[in-house]
């Protein structure tokens, strides 16, 4: 078996250290190492998006990451989004439009939006739908998430302190 | 998933030492959103993966007077968040904004979507029509061959053991030129070509005549192919509906495509003449300074 690595970074915000084998994935590593069960493991294939986390900033799916390449990076999940027990307005845009029934595919379109609303504060319609391409949901039909990424981004955009 | 060991070499040389000496049974990675799938479902069995990201020269991207240099690791995001290589290079701009989704687009190279070599990669023909070459090393050292050779078949290509793709090099826009890349497919995003059509377009300094054609066909063959009857039908003719309705017909000619879930023979034919005319005008509008 190849051998373990010693790999160090950063996770919302704070400085983690863990072994793992080159062959693990990033998802792998957040879910089973570090008991961060969040980010969900969807089709392990990189089609729907499940297990979006940033790294480096930028959104990628874990699945396809392995945990060994995140040597020095900073990443965020699910769990750096609500702050001190307060959920971030997307989350709060999510429970209010009803956005999710069974919720395995919430934390990935939490994340995915999050990067989309840092990128573009204020997205059309076509904008939300093309950034959540990769995104997939069997229960909710999507105008729901649509509408809820919009609720977020209006109620973000028109109170300054609102953290993206 | 398989075991394999990972090194993250810091120069070209060691990565090629690096691949030589495991003979066939270390690959190259970049992004990783090809290779770590087909290592998972047993296509790829390699005994070590080398991430070439952390080799400076793989993740340039570098605008000169004599063209574009863009390091075969440089991801997807990065080439179509530049405005000057969006402006100039746009077929291949319109490549990298629909090969997967975004999460793909944070981590895909041009250079990895290059040397997996399907025949549907979006960013192949775009790289055709732009006259891309590529630039390998290996353990003979370095060499450069057009982006026209490349691809022998389906997940096919030139490299030999131990090489590996360094960077690709574009030439610099002539002025009057314009590009665009389109593809067939049922929905809008996240899907594989049925028909991926990459023009590249010079026009006289008035804008009423071709000057300079190149046209690559995605999908339509067992790998990538160029054009060129569809160019020489454009090149010194006035730009018309009948002479881009011609280069059409040249390109629709020389598909072979298969039947599969995607699309039939037939269709993929139909659709190669009709989208090649569309980008063909597509690339006209924005030599002429459209979008």
């Amino acid at each position: 078996m190849a051998k373990k690595r010693i790999v160090s970074t950063t996770i919302n915000g704070t400085q983690r250290d863990f072994l793992c084998e080159p062959r693990q994935t990033l998802l792998e590593v957040l879910r089973d190492t570090l008991d961060m069960t969040g980010t969900k493991e969807g089709c392990s294939n990189g089609n729907c998006g499940a297990c979006t986390v940033q790294l480096n900033g930028r959104p990628v799916v874990s699945c396809l990451v392995l945990a060994v390449e995140v040597d020095g990076a900073t990443v965020e999940t699910i769990e750096g989004v609500a702050c001190n027990g307060t959920l971030h307005p997307l989350q709060d845009a999510f429970l209010n439009n009803a956005a999710l029934q069974c919720g395995i595919c919430t934390p990935g379109f939490i994340m995915q939006s999050k990067s989309l609303l840092a990128e573009n504060p204020n997205p059309s319609e076509h904008d939300i739908r093309f950034y959540l391409a990769g995104n997939l949901c069997r229960c909710t039909g999507y105008d729901k998430i649509v509408r809820a990424v919009q609720d977020a981004a209006g109620k973000m955009s028109s109170c300054c302190e609102a953290k993206v | 998933m398989r075991d394999f060991d990972y090194a993250a070499p810091t120069t070209v040389a060691e990565a090629v030492q690096l691949l030589q000496s495991h003979k066939g049974a270390a690959r190259p990675m970049a992004g990783g959103t090809d290779l770590i799938d087909q290592v998972r479902v047993g296509r790829l069995t390699p005994d070590l993966v080398v991430d070439i990201k952390k080799i400076p020269e793989l993740t340039v991207l570098e605008w000169s007077a004599n063209g574009l240099r863009i390091g075969a690791a440089v991801p997807c995001y990065r080439l179509y968040h530049d405005p000057k290589v969006t402006a100039a290079y746009t077929a291949l701009t319109d490549s990298a904004a629909i090969i997967g989704g975004i999460q793909i687009q944070s981590r895909a190279s041009i250079g990895g979507n290059l040397c997996n070599s399907g025949p549907a990669a979006d960013s192949t023909p775009s790289l055709i029509a732009l006259g891309a070459i590529v630039v390998i090393a290996g353990p003979q050292g370095t060499r450069e061959v057009s982006v026209d050779t490349f691809c022998t078949g389906p997940g096919k290509n030139i490299l030999e053991p131990g090489e590996f793709v360094v960077e690709l090099k574009l030439p610099a826009r002539a002025a009057k030129s314009g590009s665009a890349y389109q593809r067939f497919i049922p929905r809008n995003e996240m899907d594989i070509a049925v028909v991926g059509v990459g023009v590249s377009v010079t026009l006289d300094a008035a804008g009423q005549n071709f000057v300079a054609a190149k046209i690559a066909l995605g999908a339509v063959a067992a790998k990538p192919l160029v054009a060129e009857a569809a160019a020489k039908a454009l090149i010194g003719q006035p730009v018309s509906e009948a002479t881009i309705q011609k280069a059409g017909e040249a390109a629709r000619a020389i598909a072979t495509p298969i039947d599969d879930m995607r699309g039939t023979i037939e269709f993929r034919k139909h659709v190669t003449g009709i989208l090649t005319a569309r980008v063909i005008q597509q690339a006209v509008e924005r030599a002429r300074g459209g979008k």
